[in-house]
Parts: C-alpha cells; structure tokens; sequence
C-alpha cells in the first residue's frame, strides 16, 4: 500500500524544468530517502507534495486519491530552511501552528505537553522564540512538525544544524515514529543517515528520477562483485587468474587489496586460494556505500 | 476557519502596542491639562505695566524693582523660571523687552508676556490717539454669515467652515491610516519571508489566505486602534470642558485667549464668525448642521476601501522582496497618488464641484481622500455611488494583482526583482 504515488510529475520554472515526467511510489510505513544533487529537484517535488505548489503535468496520489485540501492535515513538514516567528511565544506558536493544520486547541495542549516532557523543555513554553539558540529553534520546529500525529511526515535535511546530541534526539524519534506506522520521507545529502534509516530511496538528478527502489535492492545493482582482504604477504601469483585492484598499505606491514570475483565463481574459491598465498587478516564482499552509489549514479547521467 | 485564527493572532500581537499608543494617548491629554506653575519677575522701568500682568494657573507674576544688574544677579541666584524686564522707553523701542531665562523660555510664556505687552502698549497709543477702550471695542463688529444650504429637502442650516474642518480631518486620517497600516502590512509579510516561517504556513494554507488574512488583521487592528482614539479623545475633551467651564471661568477664558490667539496666527484657517468667547460650543453646532451619519458611514467605508487598496499593494511589494530595505524602490510608485491626493486635497477644499475634484473623486487611486473632503460639502448621489463602486473594482483588482505576485513572491528568494520580472509573475500559472 503506497501511502503516495508520484505519477508522471512535470514542473517548469521560467528559465529551468525542475521536474521532467518524475515518478515514484512511496510505500506506507517506510522510511523513505529523497536524494540528489543540489539543484536536482528534491525541493520542487516537495513543495508539489505538501501543495505549495502545482505541477505542470502529472499527479500525486495520497493514499490512492488525488491530492487535496483534506490531506493537509495529514501531512506534516519541516523545510530546510527552518524558519518561526521571532516574536511570538514557543506555546503560543505551536498552538497556532497545530492549529493551522486542523487541531483544536484542547487537542493543541494535550499534545504539546505530551512532547514538551518528552524533550525536555517545559521552561521554554513562555520565552520568545528569539531567545532560543538555533539548536532550539529548530527543536521546536520539530515539535511543530509532528504535533498533529500526521500520516506522512516530510523532513528536508533535518540533521542539518543540529549537534550531535541532537541529531541522535531526532534519530531516535524517527524511528519511533516509524513504530508508530508514520511514514517519513526524508531529504538529505547526509549518506551515512540514509545508510541507516532509510528502507526505500530515490535519486533525483537534473530533474528526473534515476534511481528507485528498496535499499538493498539498489546496492546488490552496484555490487561490482569485488571482494576485499587485508593480508601480509604477496599476491601477485594469483594475478592470472583474477583481476587485482588496488592494493592500500595499512598499518603493522598489513595490505589491502580488492579482487574481482569473475561471474560464477563462488567467494569461497577464492578464500581458498588466497589461504595458500597470505596470511589473512580479514576477508569481506565490497557493499557499495550510499555515497558511492550516489556518485556513481550521478556521474553517469548523460549531460542533458 | 484558518482565517480567523490568523486575524486573531494578528490582533493579539499587535494589541500589546495598541494599549500602547492608547496609554500614550492618555499620558499626552494628561500633561496638556497639567503644567507647573512658573513664576516670573517683571521688572518694569517703564512704569506702564504694573499690575497689567494677571497671574493664572500657571503664571504667577512678581514685580519687583531695582537696577537690571542687581535684578539679573538675584533672579540667577533664586528660583523663579524668568525675569522680563522692559526699559522705560518701551513705547519707542518695543522691540526692546527681554525676557531673562536659565534655559530657553516656553513659546507659551513667550506669547503671554508679549501679548499683554502689546495689549497695554495699544491701549495707550489709542487713549493717546483720543480713542477710549469702548469706542474700540463697538468697532470690531462681528460678521458672521450663516450658510444656508438650498436644496429640494428646504433650507438647513451649513457651515462652510465646519465643512471644511471636518473635511480636511476625515482627509488627514485616511492619509495618515492608510500609510501607518499599509506598511504594517508590509513590514510583517517581508518579516514571514525572512524568517522562512511561511514556507511552513503555506503547507497549511494558501498564499492568498495569507494574504488577505494579514490585510483584514491589521484592518481590524486600525479599526479598533481608531475607536479606542475617539473614545479617548471624546471623554477627555468633554470631561475637560465639563470641568474647565463650570469651575474655573477665568481658565475657559484663558484657553480661548490661547485659541484666538491660535487664530490670528492662522489667517487662513479661521472659525466660522470669529466668535472669541466660546469657538468650541460654535464648531460642535456647525458640525451638527452637518450630515453627521452620512460623514461617518462613507468615512468607515473610504478608510476601508482605500485601506484594502493600497494594502494589496505593500503586501505584494513586501513579498516580492527579500528584506525590509529593498522595498524604498517599489514604495515611491505605490505612495505617489496618496501624496497627491492629499496635496489635492488642498485645492478640492477651495473647489469642492470643480472638474478636479471630480474627477480626482472618481480615480479609486485618489478617491478615498478627495471624496471624504468633498462629502461635507455635499455631494450629488450619482456621484458618490460611482465613486464607491470603482473603488470596490479598484481594491478587487489590486487584491487580485498582488495576490499573483504574493504566491510567486513568497518563496522567491534572491533574485533581484524588477517591474519586469513583476510583470511575469503575474502570468505565472
């Protein structure tokens, strides 16, 4: 069940097409990584979801119907550029916030407090919001974000600015919201996050999807179907029979080098040769890493 | 629903400086009726003006006698606020008064002290002339035309004068309201922008909600700002007449000495008759004579329609930039016809049927403050309903315009806008 399906989207802008016939399919419960280059698209696809603005061409879905005014709601969204009013109260602002998005007041309070035990910030309820350092702000902003237990919830680059500390904080929040059966869709260029969190993902690049799909499923498409060994010894010998790669030196005379698994072969044929040749230390497959497939991806997209 | 709590929130933030300008309001009425009392030394060599200075309520006179060295020694070792020493040749030499001060001397003080000079100083130039005060006195007649307005309704009772105050009041407000609340509008739609905050609130609501939700918030804030004024303004004055005109008359008649005073000063502004003892009660009558429910409902209806106008306007120039001081560029073609309709204004008050005034009460630009001048003159039907109807096109279709460049505007960060890009926005899907 996909809570969104992306159909076909297209968007123009004066000069540029920030979309170009985009489609996906988020599924519900999923955390869901968005990501691409700078100036790839992300925003303009999510700013269409969030229906801050349309699309030329094409339609979103929610939960199989055409996106209106009634999912408001029941999405939720923190931007990239975080931003409250300076001047007003963190309470009264959230209530408002909460507001805008179709809570009643009582229902506001109940759940303010809910969280602001939960994070540990009861004092700030009567401070303005310019007394709070960014790190707090942005706290807030997270609070005012899921207040409403929305279906969908939004995040672009939501580790950014926040310390360590922090970004564990939201971390963990994420994935309870998860629990909870929240879908999350996430923004980022933080790979190691995606790493972590991410089930599904997609790659935008130059304004059209180049990659979509569960996680695992996209790495096992980069597998190069290279192995590792970190090994004392020589192994030029076994340079007939398979391709050697780069070979870094580390630490105590100990060498690693990537080897290239020709088709077919099983890994353990080649343990067993290395066995004869080195001492071995250790021994792995080579998982591409989300930053690599990133850049892979993104290099190999023809110029447009 | 998401409106009004939009208009709520606003009323509520900006409700704290209403309470504000209202404390302000009263402070300042406060200190108008209360002033220290100052004492002032006359030394007259002269020999002219003894017992001529009356002391009042916030005068009191001393007259004391010795040489100027010896009077300007004391007076700077003593307390008292002045020291006014006229030679005794002041007939001659009128010019020749000084008034001594440790700081700068109040206008009021100043004028006092002049004018009784200058009374006395008349006095005696006439009684040398021959002329006694009664003869003076006769002369002065009072000419005090009274307007009659002839119309199908019969004859009533005008006041050209009052028209023209009441006229040039209602002109000044709506000027003053409509850049005070405009900006307002301004200053908080480029405030969301900055602080990013309306990316979130327009995942919530659309930009024109927004929009019109900020220009009625502030609306209702001017509104009630206005209310709460007169009301002030209204207790104040009549507590202040109650109280002045039962209690002290020799203080009513100081303060319409001051007002007479005011008059000679302003030739061109006097009261209807000139009548000196008591202008306010006068003004208050001719203002009766005037259509009073018709003034203040096209009032209400001008101060609004020129306020959503013009409003429109700074809202779309506040979104389309990207902080306060870009906008100096874009305000000078929006301020424009309101600096010329007040300074028309000017010219309708002498000429309130002329083509000028017509057409400059027609234009929904300018209409707002020239038609509020015009309506105490009296103003054909025909005329007014056309008026108000191209003013209603005219804000439809400034609240139109800017709502197109608002919801492009809103977002755009960082590009340098011109009318040119303007122009674009508008035809943006």
């Amino acid at each position: 069940m996909n809570i969104i399906e992306v159909q076909n989207i297209t968007k123009d802008y004066a000069e540029h097409r920030a979309l170009d016939d985009v489609s996906m399919n988020i599924p519900r419960g999923s955390i869901f990584g968005l990501l691409g280059p700078n100036g790839a698209g992300k925003t303009s696809l999510i700013r269409i979801i969030n229906q801050i603005t349309g699309p030329d061409q094409g339609r979103i879905l929610f939960d199989g119907q055409p996106l209106g005014e009634k999912h408001i709601g029941k999405i939720g969204y923190l931007p990239e550029e975080r931003g409250l009013y300076k001047k007003m109260k963190v309470g009264e602002q959230l209530l408002y916030l909460a507001q805008l998005k179709g809570l009643s007041k009582k229902e506001a309070m109940e759940k303010l407090k809910t969280w602001f035990i939960k994070f540990d910030i009861k004092t700030w309820w009567d401070k303005s919001v310019s007394d709070l350092s960014k790190g707090m702000q942005q706290k807030v902003q997270f609070v005012s974000t899921v207040l409403h237990e929305p279906d969908l919830i939004i995040l672009d680059e939501p580790f950014s600015g926040f310390d360590p500390i922090n970004a564990n904080l939201i971390r963990d929040e994420i994935l309870e919201l998860k629990q909870k059966g929240c879908t999350i869709i996430f923004s980022t260029h933080r790979m190691e996050t995606v790493e972590e969190l991410c089930d599904n993902i997609a790659l935008i690049h130059k304004a059209k999807k180049v990659l979509d799909g569960p996680k695992l499923l996209i790495k096992e498409q980069f597998k190069t179907n290279t192995f590792f060994v970190e090994y004392k010894g020589i192994l030029d010998e076994l340079a007939g029979h398979y391709e050697i790669g780069k070979t870094k030196e580390l630490e105590l005379g100990y060498l690693r080098t990537d080897v290239q698994l020709p088709d077919g072969m099983s890994p353990n044929n080649l343990l067993t040769d290395l066995l004869s040749k080195v001492e071995i230390r250790a021994f792995g497959e080579n998982i591409p890493t989300m930053s690599e497939i990133f850049m892979k991806a993104v290099n190999e997209v023809p110029e447009a | 629903m998401v409106r009004v709590k939009k208009k709520s929130f606003v009323i509520m933030t900006i409700l704290g400086p209403l309470l504000f300008v209202g404390g302000y309001a009263a402070v300042f009425w406060v200190a108008m009726g209360s002033v220290d009392l100052k004492n002032v030394q006359v030394l007259d060599k002269s020999g002219l003006f003894s017992g001529k200075f009356k002391d009042s309520k916030t005068l009191k006179f001393n007259y004391i006698s010795s040489s100027l060295d010896s009077a300007k020694a004391k007076f700077k070792g003593g307390k008292d606020n002045a020291l006014v020493y006229i030679p005794a040749d002041v007939i001659k030499e009128p010019k020749s008064v000084r008034i001594y001060a440790p700081k700068n001397v109040s206008m009021e003080l100043k004028s006092e002290i002049e004018q009784v000079i200058e009374k006395q100083i008349e006095e005696i130039k006439l009684s040398e002339a021959g002329i006694t005060h009664k003869i003076l006195e006769d002369s002065r007649v009072n000419v005090d035309s009274e307007t009659v307005s002839l119309s199908d309704d019969g004859e009533k009772k005008s006041s050209s004068g009052a028209a023209t105050v009441i006229g040039g009041i209602c002109a000044f407000l709506i000027y003053m309201s409509v850049f005070v609340y405009g900006t307002q509008v301004m200053r908080g739609v480029t405030e969301e922008k900055t602080s990013r905050i309306v990316e979130v609130i327009i995942s919530s609501v659309k930009p024109f909600q927004l929009m019109m939700g900020k220009i009625i918030g502030v609306a209702l804030v001017g509104l009630t700002q206005f209310v709460l004024w007169i009301l002030l303004t209204a207790t104040l004055t009549s507590a202040a007449t109650a109280v002045l005109s039962s209690q002290r008359p020799e203080d009513a008649k100081a303060i319409t000495q001051e007002m007479s005073k005011m008059n000679k000063d302003m030739p061109n502004k006097s009261m209807p008759g000139g009548n000196v003892d008591n202008p306010i009660q006068e003004v208050l009558g001719a203002v009766g004579s005037l259509n009073i429910p018709l003034i203040i409902g096209c009032f209400l209806f001008y101060y609004l329609g020129g306020y959503l106008l013009y409003s429109a306007l700074f809202g779309a120039v506040g979104a389309a930039v990207d902080n306060d001081a870009d906008t100096q560029q874009f305000m000078l073609p929006i301020t424009l016809p309101i600096i010329f309709s007040f300074i028309f204004a000017q010219f309708v008050l002498r000429d309130p049927d002329g083509s000028l005034a017509f057409w400059t009460s027609m234009i929904p630009f300018t209409s707002p403050i020239i038609m509020m001048v015009r309506i105490p003159f009296g103003v054909p039907v025909w005329e007014l309903a056309l008026s108000m109807t191209l003013l209603v096109l005219g804000f439809m279709g400034t609240t139109w315009l800017a709502a197109r460049i608002y919801r492009v505007g809103i977002l755009m960060y960082g590009k340098k806008v011109s009318y040119k890009e303007l122009a674009k926005w508008v035809f943006y899907k």
